[in-house]
């Protein structure tokens, strides 16, 4: 497939954007829990609103890939049926839900609710903010179940699509909250950074066993079964346009194997092992080195989407020897 | 329940190109608007064609055949462009079992062309909206036209008649019968679309005649010879036909 750059952005962005608000928000309850310490200044409303910002990129970007983006609407109306449209109705309701969060933290109006057990008191954001993260956890899901069902495009057809939009997705905003913490310094930089460490080696395997994956699988169409011919010699002469035609400028990417080799390798190196090479040698007070591992790992993941998409082929291109 | 279909017969069609530059005539000068032509009559000309047709050659040098491969929308039984499509833009008339985009509803999001396996939707680049053959529908029910010509348009260009137009439900059918006489198959069924059009296979074109064929000379029922005569002793049903 030919990657789109406005939908490399969506997703991208809004994982990260989904993963950031999950770290501050689980961040939140730990402290509730008394497992972290509170923090004198808690960050979880401006980390709330920043999570909004990227999910707002985000859709902003995806708008450039509509021909018509004015009946934008239209497409929450299939939500029985396809994974697209689910994506448009739980997209602007996180987007909703984390600015409710957002607001609730950052003005003065935040009414307790009611008391969970014997001391644990749940405000109105905490629970704003379990709905937020409910909505992102079926985001992440709607997401990737896009790609993931699309039957004839095998590489993408796995639940390891779905494993890995959740686990590069979490790597990435965790990374960013490492970074925002210690910027911030409120404390919670030593659960973030463990968190994004993991999450970022948990992405790196899956990632990886999905490459190994793609690299054993065989089409089961040929230009046989494509045009119901048997003899093994097939040779196209003609493919029914002279310049071209949506068919050869959608799904055919036309990147020689070096080039694809040297993303692979630089998205696995990018969003993957620099970043925990450098939150491992990052601290609390290191926020530079923070930021960067946040700055690479988005680049590596990147380079990932596009490579997401040049890795799936498209049984059309049967239809196209000549040029595929 | 009906499924109107195309059944294509690659034995017949000689790649002439009629059934394109109908479809696109037809369809472009319709009530959906125009479809992009750019550059027609300059070195690449590309557009949006509902139909092409595409030549392989088949075989080793010199033992090789040419074979012409019109190529649209197959109308699905099951479809996987309907499913996927998020506004409810793409859809299978039950009625008639034809595949249609509303070009009022679509939004461009090209999520039903990833679905479908066969490459058979195109964005218009100018309306930006998906398209793909609607198999005439604006003909197929036009009380206006004289009733032979109710067809998809490609059918009553193809000098050829390579094209067979039909209810492929309807076992009584002309398109029906030509699946079932003549080997109809579908493409890539490996995927499970059921494609409701068909493709008739390429067949022989020279027989072998064996002496035998002209000459009945091992046959002892030879209709040269006299039949053999019933038994005179019982009375059978041989003695009422005469062979
Ligand atoms: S050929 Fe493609 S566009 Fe046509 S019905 Fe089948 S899947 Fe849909
Ligand atoms: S391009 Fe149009 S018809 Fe295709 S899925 Fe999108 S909205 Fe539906």
């Amino acid at each position: 497939m030919k990657p789109a750059l406005s939908v490399i952005l969506l997703t991208t962005l809004i994982g990260a954007g989904q993963g950031l608000f999950l770290a501050y928000y689980s961040a939140e309850w730990f402290v509730m829990l008394s497992i972290l310490a509170r923090a004198q200044t808690d960050y979880s409303g401006f980390a709330a609103g920043l999570s909004f910002l990227l999910l707002a990129a985000g859709l902003l970007a995806s708008f450039f890939h509509l021909g018509h983006p004015e009946r934008a609407w239209r497409a929450a109306a299939m939500w029985r049926s396809s994974w697209l449209s689910r994506e448009v109705i739980t997209l602007p309701l996180t987007m909703l839900l984390m600015l409710g969060y957002a607001l609730l933290k950052l003005g003065s109006y935040d009414p307790l609710v009611f008391v969970l057990g014997e001391s644990i008191p749940i405000a109105a954001s905490t629970l704003v903010g379990f709905c937020a993260v409910l909505a992102l956890c079926a985001l992440y899901v709607c997401t990737a179940m896009i790609y993931a069902c699309l039957k004839f495009l095998r590489q993408w057809h796995s639940p390891l699509t779905v494993l890995n939009f959740i686990l590069m997705g979490g790597a990435s905003g965790f990374t960013l909250a490492t970074a925002l913490s210690a910027y911030t310094r409120d404390g919670r930089f030593a659960y973030f950074v463990g968190m994004a460490i993991f999450l970022t080696l948990a992405a790196l395997i899956s990632r990886f066993a999905s490459l190994l994956r793609n690299r054993k699988l065989r089409s089961p169409s040929s230009l046989q079964s494509a045009i119901g011919v048997h003899h093994p010699t097939i040779r196209q002469l003609a493919q029914g346009a002279m310049g071209g035609s949506f068919n050869t400028r959608a799904f055919i990417h036309g990147y020689g194997a070096s080039v694809v080799r040297l993303a692979r390798r630089s998205f696995l190196l990018l969003a993957f092992i620099a970043p925990v090479a450098l939150l491992q040698a990052g601290s609390e007070t290191s926020a530079f080195l923070c930021v960067s591992a946040f700055v690479l790992q988005y680049l590596g993941l990147l380079v990932e989407r596009w490579y997401f998409f040049i890795e799936a082929e498209h049984p059309q291109n049967i239809y196209y020897q000549m040029i595929s | 329940m009906t499924q109107l279909a195309l059944v294509i017969d690659l034995n017949t069609c000689v790649g002439c190109h009629a059934c394109v530059t109908s479809c696109k005539e037809w369809n472009t000068s319709g009530e959906a608007g125009p479809m992009v032509d750019r550059n027609p009559y300059a070195a690449e000309p590309t557009g949006t064609f509902f139909n092409r047709v595409q030549s392989f050659e088949v075989g080793n040098f010199p033992h090789t055949q040419t074979v012409h491969f019109p190529k649209s929308c197959l109308h699905c039984e099951d479809p996987p462009c309907v499913p996927v499509c998020p506004t409810g833009a793409s859809y299978k008339r039950p009625e008639d079992g034809i595949v249609l985009v509303d070009y009022d509803k679509c939004i461009g999001c090209e999520y039903c062309s990833w679905a479908c396996p066969y490459g058979a939707r195109e964005i218009d680049e100018q309306q930006k909206v998906m398209k793909k053959c609607t198999l005439c529908v604006d003909r197929l029910y036009d009380q206006s036209l004289p009733e032979q010509e109710r067809k998809p348009v490609c059918v009553l260009s193809c000098p050829t008649s390579a094209r067979i137009y039909g209810d492929i439900h309807d076992p009584e059918s002309e398109a029906s019968k030509a699946i079932n006489d003549a080997g109809g198959y579908q493409l890539m069924p490996e995927w499970g679309t059921e494609p409701a059009n068909h493709y008739l296979p390429r067949r022989k074109v020279d027989i072998a005649i064996h002496e035998e064929d002209l000459q009945r000379v091992d046959n002892p029922l030879r209709k040269e010879d006299r039949g053999p005569r019933a038994p005179t002793t019982r009375t059978t049903l041989d003695d009422s036909t005469s062979w």
